[in-house]
């Protein structure tokens, strides 16, 4: 089989998620790889140095700029003349593209795989991962996203993928795009970070959040998430939720502070090697997922915590 | 304006699903169902578009099983004006429940269709995206802000870095996050006065959309269970803990 895979990249880097949708396609067969955007040709040279890769294919246009769906779904069209199988990241772009390409298709796509059984067969959570479901496709073309934390990343290096040019489909105008609110990160992005320190509605409100919980992240070199609790009162952005419908996360140690742990919030983050819990609910669900828990006021404890380290 | 608000019945958010012994799905029976959470936030934010009077009539369609209904007279309740049901009892996935949305759409000429971004029990997100490629409109998935502009709407996603605001002509398919708006509940009187607003029963064959599986579930099982590990007793527990994993100096 021969499979396009969507580049995800990001200030001239590609991007983690990449890596593991590489790791994905390559359990099909031949991995091609798709970049597309505007000015990226720093981005093709990386692409092209993935371990593994065939031809990467370079869709440099000011149509493609902002990745915008309703430009980027007729272009994959085209190349999937040519491809057995669409694969992307389960990323913000990647969910938002792949449905209009597989509809374009004619073909159902498989949502956020987490393993790969053969050609046409795959395992994927539902029930906000309380199931795992193995679904077997037939349709003569497969499109696939990929959830990240379930497949191994790529090597950076090692490739010598070749590059080829693909000839603009053009601005559609249906959609523009009028402005972005990135969130400067000072720290590890949420989806690649080896620890991550969570808080929830716990934490009372914005300024409290920071004081409690940045420090003790700071420390560890960590990322900082959080539950839907707390992105909904607002004490953190959106980008920082981690759960069913946020981001997917499986880090060497997650530390649940303040978190009861409903199911949205663990199917988020149950993954992770290591789950360390603070609560002051010693019956608060999160403790029955967690390797180590304390019961105690995170108001004391954490700070304590940060203290120590 | 026409607001097309498609609607589903699905797991109660609040119910811990269950796999099936044999292996063949999650067990629904006698399980409490409601309308799919990212759906209510949809037709809050249509019924919200009418009252400031942008939009002139809301219509909620699902497709499912007779029970649906249910779900839509909840819509009904809420504000919506009247809905259809596509009835099925074949489950059908997110490629062929956006052919028959869009079939309704060539019927209804809505200005937008305002979807949830995603089913709480397929965990697809593909519905709306799809129904955009189909009818070739422009799609402003994962929405927290929703203007309309008059042939043109603005929508502010939330996506993986921040957030991001694109403006699409209309008609435009819209899919909601969880900080669009706060749905409301519905008042007693309005769900009795739901009872008597129009709902039309369909068929999928009325449409003439094939609407037959593409993936075959080959079978459901349950994640790898994780288990409770130890209390710690205090911080310097703790400490000790996170310096023998390596993660602390």
């Amino acid at each position: 089989m021969k499979t396009l895979v969507w580049v995800e990249h990001e200030g001239g880097a590609v991007k983690d998620a990449t890596l593991s949708a590489v790791t994905a396609a390559a359990k099909l067969g031949e991995v091609h790889l798709l970049v597309v955007g505007e000015g990226v040709s720093a981005v093709a040279d990386a692409a092209a140095k993935i371990a593994g890769v065939g031809k990467v294919h370079v869709a440099d246009d000011a149509a493609f700029g902002h990745a915008l769906a309703e430009n980027v779904a007729p272009l994959i069209v085209e190349l999937m003349g040519h491809h057995d199988a669409f694969i992307a990241p389960a990323t913000s772009n990647g969910k938002n593209i792949a449905p209009r390409v597989a509809a374009l298709l004619d073909v159902m796509q498989i949502s956020d795989i987490l393993s790969v059984e053969s050609e046409d067969t795959f395992t994927r959570p539902i029930y906000a991962g309380n199931a795992i479901a193995t679904v077997k496709s037939k349709d003569a073309k497969k499109v696939i996203t990929v959830r990240g934390t379930a497949f191994e990343k790529a090597q950076r290096d090692g490739g010598s993928g070749t590059l080829e040019a693909v000839a603009s489909t053009g601005d559609k105008g249906l959609s523009s795009f009028v402005g972005a609110e990135i969130a400067k990160l000072e720290r590890p992005e949420l989806t690649s970070a080896k620890i991550i320190v969570s808080g929830g509605r716990a934490l009372k409100d914005g300024p409290t959040f920071e004081e409690v919980i940045f420090p003790l992240a700071d420390k560890l070199g960590a990322a900082v998430g959080a539950s839907r609790a707390a992105v909904d009162a607002g004490y953190v952005p959106n980008d920082y939720q981690v759960g069913q419908t946020g981001k997917i996360v499986a880090p060497e140690v997650y530390v649940a502070v303040g978190i009861s742990g409903a199911i949205q919030h663990l199917a988020g983050m149950k993954d992770s090697k290591t789950i360390i819990a603070i609560n002051k609910d010693e019956d608060a669900p999160i403790f029955q997922v967690a390797d180590i828990g304390l019961v105690g006021d995170l108001f004391k404890v954490v700070p304590e915590l940060t203290g120590k380290l | 304006m026409k607001i097309l608000v498609p609607v589903k019945r699905v797991i109660d958010y609040n119910v811990k699903p269950r796999v099936k012994a044999d292996g063949t799905g999650v067990d629904l029976a006698n399980v409490k169902m409601s309308m799919n959470p990212f759906d209510e936030i949809a037709i809050e934010e249509a019924i919200r578009l009418k009252e400031k009077g942008v939009a002139t009539e809301v219509i909620a369609v699902s497709i499912g099983v007779a029970k649906a209904q249910e779900t839509l007279r909840t819509s009904l309740a809420m504000g919506a004006d009247r809905a259809i049901l596509i009835q099925t009892d074949e489950e059908v996935e997110p490629l062929g429940v956006a052919k028959l949305l869009a079939k309704v759409q060539e019927e209804e000429g809505a200005g937008l269709i305002i979807l949830g971004k995603q089913a709480i029990d397929d965990d697809s997100n593909q519905t709306g995206q799809m129904l955009a490629a189909l009818l070739n409109l422009p799609q402003g998935t994962f929405a927290s802000k929703v203007e309309v502009e008059g042939d043109s709407v603005s929508v502010t996603r939330e996506v993986d870095g921040g957030l991001e605001t694109v403006k699409l002509s209309t008609p435009a398919i819209i899919t909601t996050d969880l900080r669009l708006n706060e749905p409301r509940y519905a008042s007693l009187p309005n769900i009795m006065k739901a009872k008597s607003k129009p709902l039309a029963q369909k068929t999928p064959a009325d449409y003439g959309v094939d609407i037959s599986a593409r993936l075959e579930t080959l079978k459901v099982v349950e994640p790898p269970k994780r288990t409770a590990g130890v209390k710690v007793a205090d911080v310097d527990e703790l400490v000790a803990k996170l310096k023998a994993m390596g993660v602390a100096a």
